[in-house]
């Protein structure tokens, strides 16, 4: 049985609950079971947002996480609240250039990924999201990078069929870092 | 096999009771449950339906009142406040005995409340809400897959039964995805020779009221209401059992709760408590006679409620306190962990409840 619980945590409009449900989507594309929970609270208008993502071969049980095997943090007060909850040997991405401070634990694996500048840099100012899943995704073969670009496609409404690239591009970008 | 699409709980009650034929929406917006609204808003126009928003619960009630009287599926939806404001509708409903289905996204109270998870409306669903003797079918979907299903369940107890089918989630099942498939099948259409339809001359005039001023017809009126419940309880009781076959200690819990408890079981399992769960999907009728059965097996019962302790009463009643039941409980937009779960297992292991 395998199963990945992913906290994705920082600030109302960073796009983590899109982050989110690209990788539910991922998951529902692989054929797995997936759960996707938002936080849904006035911290959706502009304070934090979370986003618990549940991938398994089995049926998800509760689908609220609170020992994560991956934390995705997207801002500092998210890193604090949510880093001694990682379970050992899990994963913690950052990014590190909103987060200043580093992970002091060493039984979890950290990643830090100046992803927002990286984004910026790229013309991708709001995909910081998007290059941290792209790594993610790297270090995960359960999940693999292959099909990625269909679930862009199922997601980003036709309207906005341009930022279908960027996405794209965010999630390369991500994928090759530190390579 | 149809295809495995992700949605929220919330848009999976909308696209259920649409394709269940509901083709009328009454209702007004509020946190957590307003997904379905927004989704009923955007399909009804384009199939011929119905979405009003009214001015308030109140009307918006009223509304299905009227349409149910038609003879039509109708539905409305709310979260825990806006439904107490619904509750004068909801008696005026079974006392007319015309169907309709009203979903309850239940978040923290009493009061104004918060806007997190919560269960605290069970003694609301299921013993009344409104004045007078009367009871709602209850329903209550643990998974997005159940959302739908029990939606579409919901319409044909409350057509067959003459009856309100209420679905009683929570925030986080009506806010979370998961994958969930719709099978293509119609829905079954019943006969409703009482509707208010017009009678072009050429029959008697329906009435549909709730108005008995002699006291006599009105006492009948609750008798024969009251017969048709025991049928409804008699056969319509609907439960799940996890690993109850060998257990010695029996959880008890529904909805979102009955997920976390799930977890905790598994747990409890690997260090070699013999620990099942009942997981009641009708909260009335109560499944009495799964609680019942277990009573004479296990050595107590744990009821996990995100309320102050609600359901634990029917435990209680269906059990006949024949065996100690403890309660494991978070409140006002609180979710129990596992953990906690767990902890509350293992104590009733060691006999204390």
């Amino acid at each position: 049985m395998k199963t990945t619980e992913i906290l994705i945590a920082g600030f109302g409009g960073q796009g983590i609950l899109f982050s989110g449900k690209f990788l539910a989507y991922k998951g529902l594309l692989e054929g797995i079971q997936v759960s996707w929970l938002p936080s849904y609270g006035p911290e959706m208008r502009g304070g934090t947002a979370n986003c618990n993502v549940i991938l398994s071969d089995t049926p998800v049980g509760s689908p609220i996480i609170t020992a994560p095997g991956v934390l995705i943090a997207m801002n500092g007060p998210s890193l604090q609240k949510y880093v001694d909850a990682v379970v050992p040997g899990g994963q913690i991405y950052v990014d590190s250039s909103l987060i200043d401070a580093k992970v002091s634990r060493d039984d979890v694996e950290v990643f830090y990924i100046p992803a927002t500048q990286i984004a910026k840099e790229q013309g991708l100012s709001t995909l910081a999201n998007m290059i941290i899943v792209g790594h993610l995704l790297e270090n995960h073969p359960e999940l693999s990078f292959e099909g990625t670009a269909e679930v862009v496609e199922k997601l980003v409404p036709p309207k906005k069929a341009a930022l279908k690239d960027l996405n794209m591009k965010a999630l390369e970008l991500g994928k090759n870092y530190n390579k | 096999m149809a295809d495995r699409i992700l949605m929220k709980g919330n848009e999976a009650i909308a696209e259920a009771a649409i394709r269940a034929g509901c083709r009328h929406y009454f209702g007004y917006p509020i946190t957590p449950q307003t997904e379905i609204a927004a989704y009923m808003a955007k399909k009804m126009p384009k199939i011929g339906g119905v979405f009003l928003q009214a001015e308030s619960e109140v009307a918006s009630i009223n509304m299905v009142y009227g349409a149910a009287a038609a003879g039509v599926r109708v539905m409305t939806s709310s979260s825990s406040p806006g439904v107490s404001l619904k509750a004068e509708g909801l008696s005026y409903i079974a006392g007319s005995d015309v169907p309709a289905l009203v979903v309850n996204v239940q978040r923290g109270g009493p009061g104004l409340g918060g806007i997190q998870p919560s269960q605290s409306d069970y003694f609301q669903a299921t013993k009344g809400g409104g004045h007078g003797d009367y009871r709602m079918i209850v329903l209550a979907p643990a998974s997005v897959q159940e959302m739908a299903s029990l939606t579409m369940k919901g319409f044909d107890l409350a057509d067959k039964y003459l009856i309100t089918s209420m679905i009683l989630a929570d925030g986080t099942i009506g806010q979370m995805m998961e994958p969930i498939t719709f099978e293509d099948s119609e829905p079954t259409v019943y006969e409703k020779p009482w509707a208010l339809t017009g009678t072009e001359c050429k029959r008697p005039h329906n009435v549909v009221n709730s108005l008995y001023l002699k006291p006599e017809e009105l006492e009948k009126k609750n008798f024969d209401r009251y017969e048709k419940y025991r049928v409804i309880e008699e056969n319509e009781p609907m439960w799940e059992e996890y690993m109850m076959e060998d257990a010695d200690l029996c959880v008890v819990a529904f909805g979102i709760a009955s997920r976390v408890a799930k977890n905790a079981v598994a747990e409890a399992r690997k260090q070699g408590i013999k620990v099942g769960l009942i997981r009641p999907i009708t909260l009335w009728p109560f499944p009495t006679k799964a609680l019942r059965a277990a009573a004479d097996k296990v050595k107590g019962f744990i009821s996990v409620e995100l309320s102050m302790g609600q359901m634990i009463e029917d435990v209680r009643l269906a059990t006949e306190s024949k065996k100690p039941v403890s309660l494991c409980n978070r409140a006002g937009g609180m979710i129990p962990t596992p953990d906690e779960v767990l902890a509350a297992i293992v104590k009733a292991e060691k006999g204390e409840f």
